[in-house]
């Protein structure tokens, strides 16, 4: 195909900005997207850190944002609680996490690391793109409705998601939620159809799959458990839909709801459980797996050393993905499940953490003798490894069934979850917008204000999520309004639940507060930011051999030839410490 | 007004922050990535600081809350699964630190400096083997501990255990005891009433469950003849929902009658000597429980944090779990030091709006003691006369 063709395309304003169907662009529509839902997500879980730091206060802050239908004289319904709780919980792991970061990167990184002019398809990507952008729209109006959001918990379990009258927010809130995901998994699904097969067929000449960053590694494994594990959540969602509408029993047996006896039987609200955490578990590393690709190749760009065992990085990518599908069960072990398949479930579970340990053990010794330029995206990285740890091992805590069933839905699974998948996919976000921001915009992001923005929201992070383990190991229930109901038997572990949830709010609001620097950096760098230069990380994959300057087709003339792996930094014999991958061998070089 | 004037300020620094820092960009000449030494230092210097606090702060937690943290086990599988997790705390904080210091103590000392080459260093086998064998038997060590004591506690409860059903709903804990057979009576959703809130089977129980259901239908075909006659005027929808649950509550009379022909005489009467209460939870001392959880509309899950135990209870399902109290609620006060502690029995699955409030006080006593208030709090779980 001829380059031209795409080179000299007469673009309107409408074509090129809205209903585009460049990659980079939506890519850019993807991250504005995800950036404003993710506000909204952080500004939920501010109030209700409100309410728990400071139970049944008044606040005027409170009355501000929740009106007097939700906080009348300022204290929190106790309705809208759940609702907060349950809305941010769907915005940050979907919306935010796997909408935001594979939906931004993905649609980035993939034609430019692999050397391709666009998706295999311009038009489904840009559909993708509409189709998540009005499930958005959807979900955020679920906030505006008269008997309030779905607040049954992000995970919607039937009966109580089913029946308006056990929970206000099961009517009309749970059908736009529904509504709501069915799209977005819509949206998801032609997305990664479209990563495979671009990363299958159109890679650049030499670009073998053992010679692909690692970052596309992890977008191409992340877009198949997509394939697979979606469509089990829309199946999941479709049964609960005809449950709530056509009467139909699947999950609903011998219940009575609102003095009213139901006639469906035979059904289990376990079915719901086990469909949607097969989803649910792959989805942590729908989540995880880009956020370790971008920091792959951040760690190594900034050490200045080739990233620790590129192979092993691969095996335990596809360990991990494979691994994902057997272990849904972990979040099942206190339902009733036979306790031999829990015992099952535990080896499964703990089998991740070997390539997780080999993950972190290679970023580690990536580090080890290496010229470590602390870029803003660097010092996300390094953070990104950090709470991959801290989270990492209080998830072997939770695998063991048996010690699951003092924590099991308490504030040490928030905490733990929040730390290993949340805060580490939040800072492989970051470091991916800081690093790759030049390739979005053409202009650099501010680095002094980069790394304040880094070390107040590790602090406030840790700050936030080191006392919460503290909290569930004391025995604090999660979804709770408050705790007054320890006044009644336990007075002392009252006082600790209140001291620490005090600390914990106040570390969140600043944490949110943080925030603002990044928002200014980078709305202001995109306009009036230093203007980029090619290679300003000196590189080796594909995407800064293209001009600064977007064009529709990303390279004008010939596309570039591989002929080496992207990891050959500091590489001895070699003039610069970096061989960006079009360069050719030398004689007698070997290849790594 | 604060909340406008937060946002204002951050925004204030953020622009200021910026003008300066360009400022300085521009005398010295300097692009965005040039990451000087200066930048390096610093921020290795910042990481230094931060893994101190971070670090610090996790032991200075467990110092402070360590002991408090668990509630102390109440019950015997309790006692095995606190020194379970104490093994596994043990490994779990050692990786903890050790490779979190690891980390931070490598960035410091390879912070970059102008001049410096990176050592290139792409794989070592020997390296790879070492850190996927030693998690690999790291965690065959953790498997073994833990499935261990989790057979231990699923399995079957011994001969004189005692059989508890715990019944949740929205926003209560029922608990029927099983009395002198230790055979708790039939149940069936259908015959609940405001007599019979278990919906316990009885001979009684399941005929007036059929002469409640008859009445029903023959109110709701009354109104229903009544609005067709024109006395009473009805929306469309109103008399086509009329009609659906008068065919509703036949279709669940007939479920009944032929759930009646089933019971045979010996199982009518094992319910006889149960005995219910909403009040609190008691339990004997040293005596093994087994639980048997049921629930009248959502999920909840019992959850006995003292006592190590939880279970969802789940609609249309019967769940499980056992455990043997061994320190009673006396006892606890003496060692927590606290007059007024209690046992409690809280719903840890979100159940609905009041989910935080829906908890049982429960006590630990000698037997002596539980005959005394089982006399004066407990009662037959159906009011239904027996005829």
């Amino acid at each position: 195909m001829s380059a031209h063709a795409h080179v000299h395309h007469k673009e309107s304003f409408i074509t090129k900005y809205i209903f585009s169907q460049d990659h980079k662009m939506i890519g850019k529509q993807f991250l504005i997207t995800a950036i404003f839902m993710a506000i909204v997500g952080v500004f939920l879980s501010v109030l209700f850190r409100v309410q728990l730091g400071w139970p049944g206060e008044s606040n005027s802050f409170l009355n501000m944002f929740l009106g007097d239908t939700w906080a009348p004289e300022g204290v929190m319904h106790r309705g809208i609680y759940l609702g907060l709780v349950t809305i941010h919980g769907t915005i940050m792991v979907f919306f935010v996490l796997t909408g935001g970061l594979s939906g931004t990167f993905s649609n980035l990184l993939i034609p430019l690391q692999l050397g391709a002019r666009d998706m295999a398809s311009g038009f489904l990507n840009m559909i993708s793109y509409w189709i998540f952008l009005l499930s958005s729209v959807l979900m955020l109006f679920g906030l505006f409705l008269e008997t309030g959001p779905a607040n049954g918990g992000w995970t919607v379990y039937p009966p109580l998601s089913i029946f308006e009258e056990t929970i206000s927010g099961s009517g009309m809130g749970m059908t736009m939620w529904l509504v709501s995901m069915t799209l977005f998994i819509a949206s998801s699904l032609i997305g990664s159809l479209n990563y495979i097969v671009t990363i299958l067929n159109l890679r650049t000449k030499g670009m073998k799959m053992t010679r692909m960053p690692l970052t596309i590694w992890a977008f191409f494994v992340t877009a198949i458990l997509g394939v697979l594990s979606f469509p089990v959540l829309v199946s999941a969602v479709v049964l609960m839909l005809m449950d709530r509408t056509l009467g139909t029993s699947f999950y609903i047996s011998d219940v009575i709801v609102g003095g009213e006896m139901m006639e469906q039987s035979g059904g289990s609200p376990i079915l719901y459980e086990h469909l949607f955490w097969f989803l649910g578990h792959p989805e942590v590393y729908i989540i995880l797996l880009p956020a370790l690709g971008l920091t792959s190749e951040i760690v190594s760009t900034n050490a200045r050393k080739p990233i620790f065992g590129y192979r092993a990085m691969i095996g335990s990518i596809l360990a991990i993905a494979f691994l994902s599908f057997i272990v849904w069960g972990h979040h099942m072990f206190v339902t009733g499940m036979n306790p031999f398949l829990g015992g099952v479930f535990v080896f499964t579970t703990l089998l991740i953490a070997i390539p997780s340990a080999v993950k972190v053990f290679n970023y580690i010794t990536t580090l080890w003798r290496g010229n470590i330029r602390f870029t803003p995206a660097m010092l996300f990285s390094v953070g990104l490894v950090s709470a991959f740890i801290t989270g990492g091992i209080t998830g072997i805590i939770l695998a063991d069934s048996a010690l699951d069933i003092q924590v099991h839905d308490t504030m040490f699974v928030v905490a733990h979850f929040h730390v290993v998948m949340g805060l580490s996919a939040i800072l492989g976000m970051f470091a991916g917008v800081y690093h790759w921001f030049p390739k979005m915009f053409g202009r650099m992001m501010n680095t002094k204000l980069g790394f304040l923005h880094f070390w107040i929201t590790i602090v406030c992070a840790y700050g936030v999520f080191l006392p919460m383990h503290f909290v569930g190991i004391g025995g604090a229930p999660r979804r709770y309004y408050d705790y007054s109901v320890y006044e009644g038997f336990d007075t002392n572990q009252l006082e600790m639940i209140l001291d620490l949830n005090v600390i914990i709010s106040v570390f969140a609001i600043i944490g949110a507060i943080g925030q603002i620097i990044f928002l200014y950096n980078f709305f202001y760098s995109a306009k009036k930011g230093q203007k980029a230069t090619q290679n300003p990380w000196k590189s080796n994959t594909l995407e800064w051999t293209m001009p600064v300057e977007h064009i529709h087709g990303n390279w004008p003339g010939e596309l570039p030839t591989v002929h080496r792996w992207p990891y050959d930094y500091s590489k001895p014999g070699a003039d610069d410490d970096f061989i960006p991958q079009n360069v050719p061998l030398k004689d007698g070089e070997e290849e790594h | 007004m604060v909340f406008w004037i937060i946002i204002i300020l951050a925004l204030v620094t953020s622009a200021q922050l910026m003008r300066v820092s360009l400022l300085a960009k521009k005398i010295g000449n300097k692009r965005e990535e040039d990451i000087t030494d200066s930048d390096n230092n610093l921020n290795a210097t910042l990481f230094g600081i931060f893994a101190f606090f971070f670090l610090g702060s996790v032991v200075f937690m467990i110092m402070k809350y360590g002991n408090g943290l668990l509630p102390i086990a109440a019950s015997e599988h309790g006692q095995d699964l606190d020194v379970l997790f104490n093994i596994n705390w043990v490994i779990v904080l050692f990786v903890f630190f050790a490779v979190n210091s690891v980390l931070f103590a490598f960035a410091i000392k390879y912070r970059g400096k102008e001049g410096n080459t990176a050592y290139y260093f792409a794989h070592d086998n020997r390296l790879e083997l070492i850190w996927t064998v030693v998690p690999a038997v790291v965690l065959a060590v953790i498997i073994i501990f833990g499935l261990r004591t989790w057979n231990d506690i699923t399995s079957k409860a011994s001969d004189d255990t005692r059989i508890v059903e715990v019944y949740g709903e929205q926003f209560s804990w029922t608990v029927r005891y099983s009395g002198e057979d230790n055979k708790l009576g039939y149940a069936d959703y259908k015959l609940i009433n405001g007599e019979n809130p278990l919906g316990v089977i009885t001979p009684a129980s399941l005929d007036a469950a059929i002469e409640g259901m008859s009445n029903t239908v023959n109110d709701l075909k009354a109104e229903i003849s009544a609005d067709s006659a024109g006395t009473a005027m009805y929306s469309e929808a109103k008399s086509h929902e009329l009609v659906l649950r008068m065919e509703k509550f036949g279709r669940i009379k007939e479920r009944i009658i032929k759930m009646k022909s089933h019971y045979t005489a010996d199982k009518l009467t094992v319910a006889d000597d149960d005995y219910m209460t909403k009040l609190e939870l008691h339990m004997v001392k040293d005596q093994e429980y087994q639980f048997i959880f049921r629930s009248k509309d959502v999920i909840h899950s019992a959850y006995f944090p003292h006592f190590r135990a939880q279970m969802n209870v789940v609609p249309g399902m019967r769940t499980k779990f056992k455990f043997k109290p061994i320190i009673s609620t006396e006892e606890m006060r003496e060692i927590t030091g606290n007059e007024d502690f209690n046992y409690v029995l809280l719903c840890n699955k979100i159940c609905g709006e009041a989910h935080s409030n829906m908890h049982m006080i429960v006590v630990v006593e000698s037997q002596e003691e539980f005959d005394a208030w089982k006399k004066e709090n407990t009662k037959a779980p159906i009011t239904i006369a027996q005829n």
